[in-house]
C-alpha cells in the first residue's frame, strides 16, 4: 500500500512521530505533566476512533457512547475493589461487559432512525449515569478510587508512565489500523451504504439492521477497552464519566478531527485538548493589552469561545480538519 | 391517602411543566423540522431573567413577564443569527450545532451571573396555601402553574388543530413549499414560531424556578426528560406529548415520593437513601425502553413523514 | 395461463379515508413486460409499495413463484429475486457508479460478515458490476461520483443497480420520468434489451414508451383497474381513452 505525499499525510505521519516523541521528550525536560496530558489525549482518541466507526461512517449519532467509557472503567474498579487487580481479567470483562450492553441498546435503538435514534442513545445514557449514582457499594456520585492498577503478571508495568504510554499509544494505532481495515471492507461497505441510503440497501437486499447492531457492538468493545485505561490512567472512575455531555466531546472530537477519516478522530482529540490548553492562554495574551488585569478573568471563560467555534465548524468546515488538510491538496 | 392525592397534584404540576418543554421542541420539530438541543438553555435562561427582574422590580408577576418577553426576543435573535442557516440540513449537523450553544449558553451565563446559582421568591400571596379538600392544604403557587400550563395548553390546542399553521404541525409537515402556499413570509414565520417554542421554554424555566433551582446546566437534564416524552408519545405530536408528559410527570413524582419507603424494606436506611433517588431517575428511561420495544412509535405516532 | 410469475390478489390500501389500491388483481408470466399506467393520484407507487415490501397492504395476497411473499420483508424479497427501481431516484450520492452496482452485487454474493479484504479490489463484485453498468450504457461513467452525474445517467444507474442483483423480475417505477427525448429513445432501447430473459412490471407516463415496450398494458384509476389487455385493445378501449388518454393527447398534441 502506497501513500501518497499528500499534506494531509505528512500532517500524520508527523503527528505520528510527535506522539511517539512524548516520552522522551519530557524525560530530557523532566515533564511529566506532558506525558499525563497526552496519555489522556491517546486514550480519548482511541474512545473517538470508536465512535467514528458508527458515527463517522455509519451514519449513527449516538449520544452515549462515553457510556463505554464508564463501563470498561467501572469493570477495572469494581474488580479491583474485590480483589481481582489483574488485568488479565478485569480487561476482558470491561470489553466484553460493554460489548453486550451495547447489544442491548443497540437492539432497542437501531430500529429507530435520526432524531429518535439520538434522543433515545441521550436517554440511555442518563439511564446508566444514574444506575452508577445509585452503586451505593461502589462510590455512588461521588466515585471510586482504584488505588492499584491492573496488574499484567510482571509483563507490563502499568504504573510506569512511559510505558503506560507506549501502550495506550500501541492500542490506539492498532485501533485505528482495525477499523481502517473494517470500513473498506464488505462489512464496512453495508455499514457506509447503510448511513448512505438505507432505504436502497434494503432495496437491493441487505438486511441492514444486524449489520449496524454489529457496527454498534464493535464500537462499543473498543471503548469499553479505552475506558479501562481510562480508569488505570486518572486511578479514579465515576458516574461523571459518563455524562451524556462528556459523549457530546467524543463528538465534537470526531466532528472537529474528520468524520469518516481514519485519523480524523485521534487529530480532533488532539486539536481540542490543545484548544483546552491553549484557548486561555491565547485570550489572556491577546486581551491583555486591551483589559489589563480583566483578561485573566475574561480567559477563564474560554469555554464560551469553544461553542460557537464548533456551530461555525458545523456550518463551513463539515469535514473537518481533515477534511480542510485533504482539501488542501486540491487548492 | 391526602399525601397520595397531593403527590399526584404534584405529578400532574410536573407534567405539565414537561409539556410546556416538548411542546415547544415538537412545534419548532414540526414546522421547521429542526432539532434543538438548546432548547434546555432558552429554559435556563427563562429562570434566570425571571430571577433577575424579579429582584429588579420587586415583583414576581412583573418580572416573569418581562422574562418571558425577555426570553421571547433572545429565542428570536437566536433563530436569526445562528439557528436559520442550520434549516434543510441533516439533523446531525442540527444536534452538533446546538451542542455547541450548550456549551456557550452555559458559559454566557456563567459570565453574567456568576457560577454559583440564583434564588427566586414568591410574594406573600402565591405562598399561602389553599386548603383544596378537607384536610388538605396546597401551595397556592403550585396550582397557579397548573392553571396557567392548562390554559396554554388549550392554546396550543387551538393552534394546532384550529389554524392552518396548526395543520402543518399536525401533517408532520416541513415543507418550505407547504409552508409558502399558505401566503406567508416564511422567514419571519419561522422566527416567530421559534420565538413561541423558546417563549414556551422560558416559561417552564421560569415557572419551575420558585420551586426546585436556578443554576447553570439545569436546561441539559430536564431537557431530556422531554426528550423521552417526546418519544413515548410520539414525535410531532402535540397531544402525544401532553399525555407522555402527564404520564411521566405522575411516575416520577409518585416513584420518587414512594420509593425510598419501599426500598427501605429491602435494604438498609442508607443503602435505600442513596439507591433511591437513581432508581426514581431510573424509573422514567426504563419506560422510556418499554415503550420502545412495544411500539416503536410512540404512543401517537403522526403517521406520515 | 402457465403458472404466472407474479400474482396479485384482492389487494387493498386504505390511507385514512382514501383508497390507494382497490382490490387489484393482476397476473405477470414469465417473460412479459406489462406495463401499468393511470392519471396522477391512481395509486401507482403505491401498489409497487406493496409489491416492494415497503408498504403492508390491509388485505390480499402477493405470490412470486408461486410463494407468497406478502409478509416478508423488502430485502427478502431482494433476495429471492424481485429487484425493484425508485421513481424519485435512491443511489447512493457519495459513491461512484461502479461502487454503487458493486454494492448491490455484494448484496446477493452471499453474507457481509467479512471485515477484512478490501471489497473495491474483490473482482467477484467488481467485474459483475462492471457488466451491468456496460448493459444500461455506463461503462465510461464507472468512477464519477454519482452526485455529479447527470439526471438521465441516475436514472440508467438505477436499471444497472436493479439488474446487478440478477433478479428475476425488475418492478419499474416511472424510469423515463424527466428525460429528454434522446434519454428516453435510450431508455426504451435499453428496456427492451432487457426484455429478454427478464420479466418486467413497468409504470410510466411516457405513452410513446409504454405502446413501444409492453406486452399488455393495465390501466390504473383510483385504484381500481379499469381496464387490462394488450396494446391494442387498451389503446381502442373508450373508458380508458377518456380517463386517461384522453388528456395524454391533450398535453402531447
Amino acid at each position: 500500500m502506497t501513500a501518497a505525499l499528500t499534506p494531509r499525510n505528512v500532517v500524520i505521519a508527523v503527528l505520528m512521530l510527535l506522539l511517539a516523541a512524548v516520552p522522551v521528550y519530557a524525560a530530557v525536560t523532566a515533564n511529566t505533566f506532558l506525558v499525563t496530558l497526552f496519555t489522556r489525549v491517546l486514550i480519548l482518541g482511541m474512545a473517538a476512533t470508536s465512535l467514528n466507526l458508527i458515527l463517522g461512517y455509519g451514519g449513527m449519532v449516538s449520544f452515549g457512547h462515553a457510556v463505554y467509557l464508564g463501563i470498561g472503567g467501572y469493570a477495572v474498579g469494581i474488580l479491583a475493589q474485590e480483589g481481582a487487580s489483574s488485568g488479565f481479567l478485569q480487561w476482558p470483562v470491561a470489553i466484553l461487559v460493554s460489548a453486550l450492553f451495547a447489544l442491548l441498546v443497540g437492539a432497542l435503538s437501531l430500529r429507530t432512525r435520526g432524531v429518535y435514534f439520538i434522543m433515545i442513545t441521550l436517554a440511555f445514557a442518563q439511564l446508566v449515569y444514574y444506575f452508577g449514582v445509585g452503586l451505593d457499594r461502589y462510590g455512588a456520585d461521588d466515585g471510586l478510587t482504584i488505588r492499584q492498577r491492573s496488574q499484567f503478571a510482571g509483563l507490563l508495568n502499568l504504573s510506569d508512565r512511559a510505558q503506560f504510554y507506549y501502550l495506550c499509544l500501541v492500542l490506539l494505532v492498532v485501533s485505528i489500523y482495525l477499523i481502517g481495515r473494517l470500513v473498506n471492507s464488505r462489512f464496512g461497505m453495508v455499514i457506509q451504504g447503510a448511513r448512505s441510503n438505507d432505504r436502497r440497501m434494503r432495496a437491493i437486499g441487505f438486511p441492514t439492521f444486524r449489520y449496524r447492531l454489529t457496527a454498534f457492538v464493535i464500537a462499543g468493545a473498543i471503548c469499553g477497552l479505552a475506558g479501562a485505561l481510562l480508569a488505570n490512567h486518572t486511578g479514579f472512575i465515576s458516574p461523571a464519566t459518563m455524562h451524556w455531555t462528556r459523549s457530546g466531546d467524543l463528538i465534537v472530537m470526531v466532528v472537529l478531527g474528520g468524520m469518516g477519516s481514519a485519523f480524523g478522530p485521534l487529530i480532533g482529540a488532539v486539536a481540542l485538548l490543545s484548544l483546552e490548553e491553549a484557548l486561555p492562554v491565547l485570550i489572556r495574551v491577546v486581551a491583555s493589552p486591551l483589559f489589563g488585569d480583566a483578561a485573566l478573568r475574561m480567559a477563564e471563560y474560554w469555554q464560551i469561545v469553544l461553542g460557537p467555534l464548533f456551530l461555525l465548524v458545523v456550518l463551513f468546515a463539515r469535514g473537518g480538519i481533515d477534511g480542510l488538510l485533504a482539501g488542501a491538496r486540491r487548492g | 391517602m391526602l399525601l397520595f392525592i397531593e403527590q399526584c397534584l404534584n405529578g400532574l404540576q410536573f407534567g405539565l411543566l414537561l409539556f410546556l418543554l416538548a411542546a415547544g421542541l415538537t412545534l419548532v420539530f414540526g414546522i421547521m423540522d429542526l432539532v434543538n438541543l438548546a432548547h434546555g438553555s432558552l429554559y435556563m435562561l427563562g429562570a434566570y431573567f425571571a430571577a433577575t427582574f424579579a429582584a429588579w422590580t420587586d415583583s414576581f408577576v412583573l418580572g416573569a413577564l418581562l422574562a418571558l418577553a425577555a426570553t421571547l426576543v433572545v429565542g428570536m435573535a437566536l433563530e436569526v443569527v445562528a439557528l436559520r442557516r442550520l434549516y434543510g440540513r441533516d439533523h446531525l449537523d442540527h444536534v452538533l450545532g446546538t451542542f455547541g450553544l450548550i456549551l456557550f449558553f452555559n458559559e454566557l451565563v456563567r459570565l453574567v451571573w456568576g457560577p454559583a446559582g440564583l434564588s427566586l421568591s414568591l410574594p406573600m400571596w402565591l405562598i399561602s396555601p389553599v386548603e383544596i379538600l378537607p384536610g388538605l392544604f396546597y401551595p397556592t403557587y403550585r396550582i397557579a402553574i397548573i392553571l396557567t400550563a392548562l390554559l396554554v395548553a388549550l392554546f396550543l390546542y387551538i393552534l394546532v388543530m384550529r389554524t392552518r399553521l396548526g395543520m402543518l404541525v399536525r401533517a408532520g409537515a416541513s415543507n418550505r413549499e407547504m409552508t409558502g402556499a399558505l401566503g406567508v413570509n416564511i422567514n419571519l414565520l419561522y422566527t416567530l414560531v421559534f420565538g413561541l417554542g423558546a417563549a414556551l421554554a422560558g416559561l417552564a424555566g421560569l415557572m419551575q424556578a420558585p420551586i426546585l433551582t436556578v443554576q447553570i446546566g439545569m436546561g441539559e437534564n430536564i431537557l431530556i426528560l422531554a426528550f423521552v416524552v417526546i418519544i413515548i408519545g410520539g414525535i410531532g405530536s402535540i397531544r402525544g406529548a401532553f399525555i407522555a408528559a402527564i404520564l411521566v410527570g405522575l411516575i416520577d413524582t409518585i416513584g420518587r415520593a414512594f420509593l425510598p419507603d419501599l426500598l427501605r424494606l429491602v435494604l438498609s436506611s442508607r443503602g435505600a437513601s442513596t439507591v433511591a433517588p437513581a432508581m426514581s431517575s431510573m424509573m422514567i428511561y426504563l419506560l422510556m425502553a418499554i415503550v420502545l420495544v412495544l411500539r416503536p412509535e410512540g404512543l401517537f405516532p403522526v403517521s406520515s413523514k | 395461463m402457465a403458472d404466472p410469475l407474479l400474482e396479485i390478489e384482492a389487494l387493498t390500501k386504505r390511507f385514512g379515508g382514501v383508497i390507494a389500491s382497490d382490490s387489484i388483481s393482476l397476473c405477470v408470466p414469465k417473460g412479459e413486460l406489462h406495463a401499468i399506467i393511470g392519471p396522477n393520484g391512481a395509486g401507482k407507487t403505491t401498489l409497487i409499495g406493496q409489491l416492494a415490501g415497503e408498504i403492508a397492504p390491509d388485505a390480499g395476497r402477493i405470490r412470486f413463484e408461486g410463494r407468497d411473499v406478502t409478509a416478508l420483508s423488502v430485502d427478502r424479497r431482494s433476495q429471492l429475486g424481485l429487484a425493484r427501481s425508485f421513481q424519485i431516484t435512491s443511489l447512493f450520492l457519495d459513491f461512484t457508479a461502479l461502487d454503487n452496482v458493486a454494492l448491490a452485487v455484494q448484496a446477493h454474493a452471499g453474507h457481509s460478515f467479512r471485515f477484512w479484504r478490501n471489497a473495491r479490489r474483490e473482482a467477484e463484485l467488481r467485474t459483475p458490476a462492471r457488466a451491468a453498468l456496460a448493459r444500461v450504457g455506463l461503462a465510461a461513467r464507472e468512477d464519477v461520483i454519482v452526485s455529479n452525474l447527470s439526471h438521465g445517467e441516475h436514472r440508467q444507474l438505477e436499471i444497472a443497480m436493479a439488474l446487478a442483483t440478477t433478479p428475476r423480475m425488475l418492478l419499474l417505477d416511472e424510469p423515463m420520468a424527466g428525460m429528454g427525448p434522446d434519454e428516453s429513445a435510450r431508455m426504451v432501447k435499453t428496456l427492451r434489451e432487457l426484455k429478454r430473459g427478464l420479466t418486467i412490471l413497468l409504470i410510466e407516463h411516457d405513452m410513446e414508451a409504454v405502446f413501444a415496450l409492453a406486452d399488455r398494458i393495465t390501466v390504473l384509476v383510483y385504484g381500481r383497474i379499469i381496464a387490462s389487455g394488450p396494446p391494442e385493445a387498451i389503446r381502442a378501449n373508450a373508458e380508458v381513452r377518456q380517463a386517461y388518454l384522453g388528456e395524454q393527447e391533450d398535453r402531447h398534441g
